[in-house]
């Protein structure tokens, strides 16, 4: 096939490796087997193989990772390892990357225990949020575990101590053994049904991890998490730590701490209202002695003790107060009646007097204005009158003629240009001081100002 | 004491301490008429009775739920080396 494309080898194990780690299923496996050919190099990195009896598996445990083995692996060791699948391009050989590792045997719980604390916590059934509070005051508390073991009798006993009003009302179930998931569930729901229960204990006594394995049962957890009552878990001893213990609203260490969260101590609240009674009594005594000290200050007061004395204090103040306002009145009347002759007085003598005088001083400078205006309006007219007459005398002919000019009369009419002039005319030219009579010679007519020169 | 006393009881003990932690404050506080300071007291006495009462130590039964002819029993219980 000469269309066949031709690889390298390098080039094929990059594309089976390319291959094996885009294969999702493949990134997150657990894989059982026993371990031989094992190797810590000093590089901190573990190589081994894993084997059963019909195959094996190349795997590396980088030390980044094998840090945290809880377990020493040995050759032969069965052991459960997490990891991804991944080439090793260079000897071309598929292996196991391993990131956690667990001896078989216990390790197989240990496995189903953290697969199922993960799927759980992925859902969120741990959440914080989740967690709802205790009553303080339960009146019933309900109880989830044998009704034989040690611990239904702690957790009464307990109760009974702290606070013997509440009511216990028992859901006997198996704890142990393949039994004991459904009817711990059984129980959980049964109390759920039954009225009136404030808070659930779920647990048992210490055992084996194997013994205390149903509380780490899947539908035990739900169970607890669909309880709409509050759940105390309390499984085993302190150490032991179950994932009813993740999902319960609170965990208790034992059955005992259990009992102890569920309910008060009815000594310490007697305590409380043994203390607040004696504070209650304090506080009241002390307002009523305040009180009555208050009272006793106000009795011993001068005004308690001479309640007369203060009436007639008050009787004599008024009479003081009514003649002093009487003295007040009449002494403003007689003021203002003083007040108002002499306002009269002046009144009466403004009206005369004042008037009079006023009234002559406005005639006599009337009539030195009329006196003043009248001598101004001579002197002005005769001024004027003087004018004229200077005026007349400048425009008097006689007074024209005086300096040299004389009037030419034709036929007794005044001449003014040559123009009415003949030759041969006779004419009378008059003078200041007499007349001539004469005859026209020549008429010369000049372009202005004409002038007949025919005088003589 | 029948089942219904213990019910009405237990359901006020926590508002009746509450309400008498706020008396016995308030009283403390002082500055309050005198007639108001009394009828605090009063109720604070009362309050505290009832509180007294419901802490006095009546032991409350112990029962278990079982299950019989397919109907949910309570039957009395008894703690192993209790009496």
């Amino acid at each position: 096939m000469a269309m066949q494309e031709i690889m390298s080898v390098s080039q094929l194990n990059r594309k089976i490796k390319q291959l094996l780690e885009r294969e999702e299923p493949l990134q997150d496996i657990w894989v059982r087997g026993e371990i031989s050919n094992f190797t810590h190099h000093t590089s901190g990195h573990m190589y081994f193989t894993l084997k059963d009896d019909q195959s094996r598996l190349k795997v590396v445990m980088f030390a980044s990772y094998n840090r945290f083995l809880r377990f020493l692996p040995k050759n032969g060791t069965k052991a459960i390892v997490r990891g991804s699948i991944s080439a090793f391009e260079r000897d071309g050989v598929y292996q196991l990357y391993a990131r956690e590792m667990q001896p078989d045997g216990l390790g197989s719980l240990y496995l189903a225990f953290e697969q199922l604390k993960e799927k759980l916590a992925a859902e969120g059934l741990f959440a914080p949020e989740r967690k709802r509070p205790l009553p303080r005051f339960p009146k019933r508390v309900g109880v989830v575990t044998s009704p034989t073991g040690a611990a239904v009798r702690d957790i009464c006993i307990t109760i009974r101590r702290r606070f013997p009003q509440v009511e216990i009302v028992l859901a006997p179930a198996l704890v142990q053994g393949s039994e004991a998931p459904p009817s711990i569930v059984k129980a959980i729901r049964m109390l759920n049904s039954h009225p009136g229960i404030d808070v659930l204990i779920v647990g048992r006594g210490g055992g084996s991890i194997e013994e205390l394995w149903a509380f780490n049962d899947e539908q035990v957890a739900r169970a607890i998490a669909a309880s709409s009552i509050p759940v105390i878990s309390a499984v085993g001893h302190e150490t032991d730590v179950t994932i009813a213990d993740f999902v319960a609203d609170v965990r208790a260490a034992t059955p005992t701490a259990a009992a102890e969260l569920a309910v008060p101590h009815c000594l310490e609240w007697q305590e409380r209202v043994r203390q607040l009674e004696g504070r209650l009594v304090r506080a009241v005594r002390q307002r009523l002695d305040s009180a009555r000290k208050r009272l006793e200050g106000l009795a011993n007061s001068y005004a308690m003790r001479q309640p007369g004395r203060r009436v007639e204090e008050a009787a004599q103040r008024l009479d003081g107060m009514q003649m002093r306002m009487r003295n007040a009145m009449r002494n403003l009347l007689q003021v203002r009646r003083e007040q108002y002759g002499r306002l009269g007085d002046r009144l009466e003598r403004y009206r005369l007097s004042e008037q009079a005088k006023l009234q002559r001083k406005r005639i006599d400078s009337l009539r030195q204005t009329l006196e003043e205006r009248m001598r101004l309006h001579l002197a002005r007219k005769q001024q004027a009158f003087a004018a004229r007459v200077a005026q007349l005398e400048a425009l008097s002919p006689l007074k024209v003629m005086q300096r040299g000019y004389s009037l030419v009369y034709k036929r007794a009419q005044l001449v003014k240009s040559v123009e009415a002039i003949e030759r041969e005319d006779l004419l009378v030219v008059r003078l200041s001081d007499g007349r001539i009579e004469a005859r026209v010679e020549d008429v010369v007519r000049e372009g202005k100002a004409s002038d007949a020169k025919e005088n003589g | 004491m029948t089942q219904k006393k213990t019910d009405e009881q237990d359901l006020q003990f926590e508002e009746a301490m509450k309400r008498l932690e706020e008396v016995v404050q308030r009283l403390e506080e002082g500055e309050i008429p005198l007639e108001e300071a009394i009828q605090l007291y009063q109720e604070g006495v009362t309050l505290s009775r009832i509180c007294g009462q419901k802490l006095d130590a009546i032991e409350a039964k112990i029962t278990q739920l079982v299950e019989e002819d397919g109907q949910l029993k309570q039957k009395p219980f008894s703690v192993e080396g209790d009496h």
